[in-house]
């Protein structure tokens, strides 16, 4: 009886262990963003842009009136980027910031509006951070903990720094990329605690050192 | 009562083991489904996600991108409609083949009730249907006659799935109240029995071990709030007094709330101007989810079947036993609706942007 449970108890947990593996996601974004510096060298916040599929695209654009039909003038999707900046408050922006592994907040995000080209809808904002800081170690994550949302960098140019000291060297990790499991052991001592959930396996990591 | 029956530590035990029972079967299931779907291989495993679960997820994924592409196809070419329906299907199958609550819910629904495997089909398909319908009304009142913003649908969706929360956390109120009766009168009818035995050390820990295990399910699956949530229904809610009526609240209670992948297609269907095959695509997606669920339901129902023929050889009877096994996955209903419902309220995971 006791091995009975026993081996139940050990099955659930395996069970169980695999469960939260059941969101997939059902947004795709393309990010491209830029790591903002102050003249002074510190780091002042962030710049995104999110270009979202074309389903989600077509679902956000739902019921907004416009002049000419199928043409999205910045004006017409204000509100929308008002709504869209509003809701993201709630997932932190999908933005996580370590400055030598301690967590910094950002500010309500300013300078956003939508554009639509092509089909897409993308998403443009400024992420300020509550105070500029000078790190030597800036430690970033882009990804949705719960995967709803998939965040894919660009291919071409995924991440800049801008206005960044000569001397700060960038490191930019996909979560496919093969090495993602190697390094992950190095970043243990600052990436670690509320985001090492399921969807932080599809974080996208970015590290700036400057010594 | 009186005194506290040794056999109930024995019942409580049992209770754990046969509801373990039903999510290791259950996980065993997805494990086959997943492996050899439609007899294809089994492809390499993905080195970050790992093995099976992230083929699930990169063929859900795969499948449900294809459908965005497939309906602007058919937009030229009508015969894309078909391949759109098959994609439906086989997206259908793999999102409730994800492990997840939903089917914890079911599995308990089931265990509680007493009833044969072919209601458990009869009311998975129901409620997957009933889940689809959701979707095509919100979208066609919504976006098609009132022409809502994106904001104001994703509203409803929240409101839908507050309502959808609290539906199964009434209903595992009532199972509770209605299993614990039939409990507490098999207590009552077999004390003599049940105090006969007195080693239940072990059992207590057993016990505790599974209370912990009921709180790290529900903390585990509150965010997964996505589709392939068709908790089915427990096959004997059409049975026995008020049949259909209580039939129909349990249909209710697991598919009122619609699956946010069938909303964005269907409003992506709707703005190519092909509404129609976006609400076919949505039925035919609630088919494949039922089968599967439908399979699930089965598997639970002949585990408790197990567990009752294991129960009838051992000393005292089954009817104690069964009565707490019963009595433990009602609760587990109730468990899992305060999850999702409180789940929700603090995390808010509805995601709309």
């Amino acid at each position: 009886m006791h091995r009975l449970l026993g081996f139940f108890l050990l099955a659930a947990g395996i069970a169980l262990g695999a469960a939260p593996a059941e969101a997939h996601p059902h947004v795709w974004i393309v990010a491209k963003s830029e790591v903002m510096y102050a003249p002074d060298g510190s780091i002042t916040g962030m710049r995104h842009a999110w270009t979202f599929d074309e389903m989600f695209t077509t679902y956000a654009l739902q019921g907004i009136a416009t002049k000419t039909k199928g043409v999205y003038t910045r004006e017409e999707l204000a509100p929308l980027a008002q709504t869209n900046v509003e809701s993201l408050k709630e997932f932190n922006f999908f933005t996580f910031a370590k400055a030598d592994g301690k967590k910094t907040k950002f500010e309500e995000p300013v300078d956003y509006f939508l554009e639509h080209k092509d089909g897409a809808l993308t998403l443009h904002f400024v992420l300020p951070l509550k105070a500029p800081v000078t790190p030597k170690q800036l430690a970033l994550e882009v990804f949705d903990p719960s995967y709803f949302i998939d965040f894919k960098f660009d291919d071409k140019d995924p991440i800049k720094l801008v206005g960044a000291p000569a001397a700060c060297q960038m490191r930019f990790q996909r979560p496919n990329d093969d090495t993602a499991n190697a390094q992950r052991l190095n970043e243990q001592n600052f990436m670690n605690g509320d985001n090492s959930n399921y969807g932080a396996m599809f974080a996208n990591k970015i590290t700036v050192n400057c010594p | 009562m009186r005194r506290v029956p040794a056999g109930l530590a024995r019942g409580i035990t049992f209770t754990v083991a046969a509801l373990l029972a039903v999510i290791v079967l259950d996980a065993a299931v997805h494990v086959l489904m997943a492996q050899n779907p439609f007899g294809g291989p089994r492809p390499a495993a993905e080195p970050q996600v790992g093995g099976i679960i992230g083929w699930i997820l990169a063929k859900q994924s795969e499948f449900y991108r294809e459908m965005s592409t497939t309906i602007r196809a058919a937009k030229s070419d009508g015969s894309a409609v078909w391949t759109l329906l098959a994609i439906s299907f086989a997206y259908g199958i793999f999102h409730a083949a994800g492990p997840g609550h939903g089917k914890a819910v079911i599995s308990s629904y089931l265990v509680a009730n007493e009833e044969t495997a072919r209601r458990g089909i009869v009311l998975s398909f129901a409620s997957a249907m009933l889940q689809a319908l959701v979707a095509v009304a919100l979208v066609a009142v919504l976006a098609w006659l009132l022409s809502s913003t994106a904001k104001t649908m994703c509203s409803a969706e929240k409101a839908i799935e507050i309502a959808s929360y609290a539906l199964i956390a009434a209903f595992g109120a009532r199972l509770v109240w209605t299993k614990g009766g039939g409990f507490m009168r098999a207590l009552q009818a077999k004390p003599a029995v049940a105090a006969a035995h007195h080693h239940n050390h072990g059992h207590d820990h057993g016990h505790h071990g599974h209370d912990h295990h009921h709180h790290d399910h529900d903390h585990g699956h509150v965010h997964d709030e996505h589709c392939g949530h068709s908790h089915g229904p427990t096959p004997d809610q059409l049975a026995g007094p008020g049949g259909w009526q209580r039939g129909l609240g349990a249909i209710f209670a697991v598919g009122l709330r619609p699956c946010s992948g069938a909303i964005l297609v269907l409003v992506f269907a709707l703005a190519q101007g092909l509404f129609w095959a976006g609400i076919a695509a949505t039925f035919v997606m609630g088919l494949g989810t039922a089968i599967t669920v439908a399979t699930i339901a089965v598997v639970a129902v002949s585990a408790k079947g197990l567990a009752r023929r294991l129960s009838a050889g051992s000393e005292g009877g089954g009817a104690l036993i069964m009565r707490g096994i019963e009595f433990g996955a009602a609760g587990l209903v109730l468990l899992f609706g305060f999850g999702l419902l409180f789940g929700y309220l603090a995390a808010e995971r509805a995601t709309c942007l």
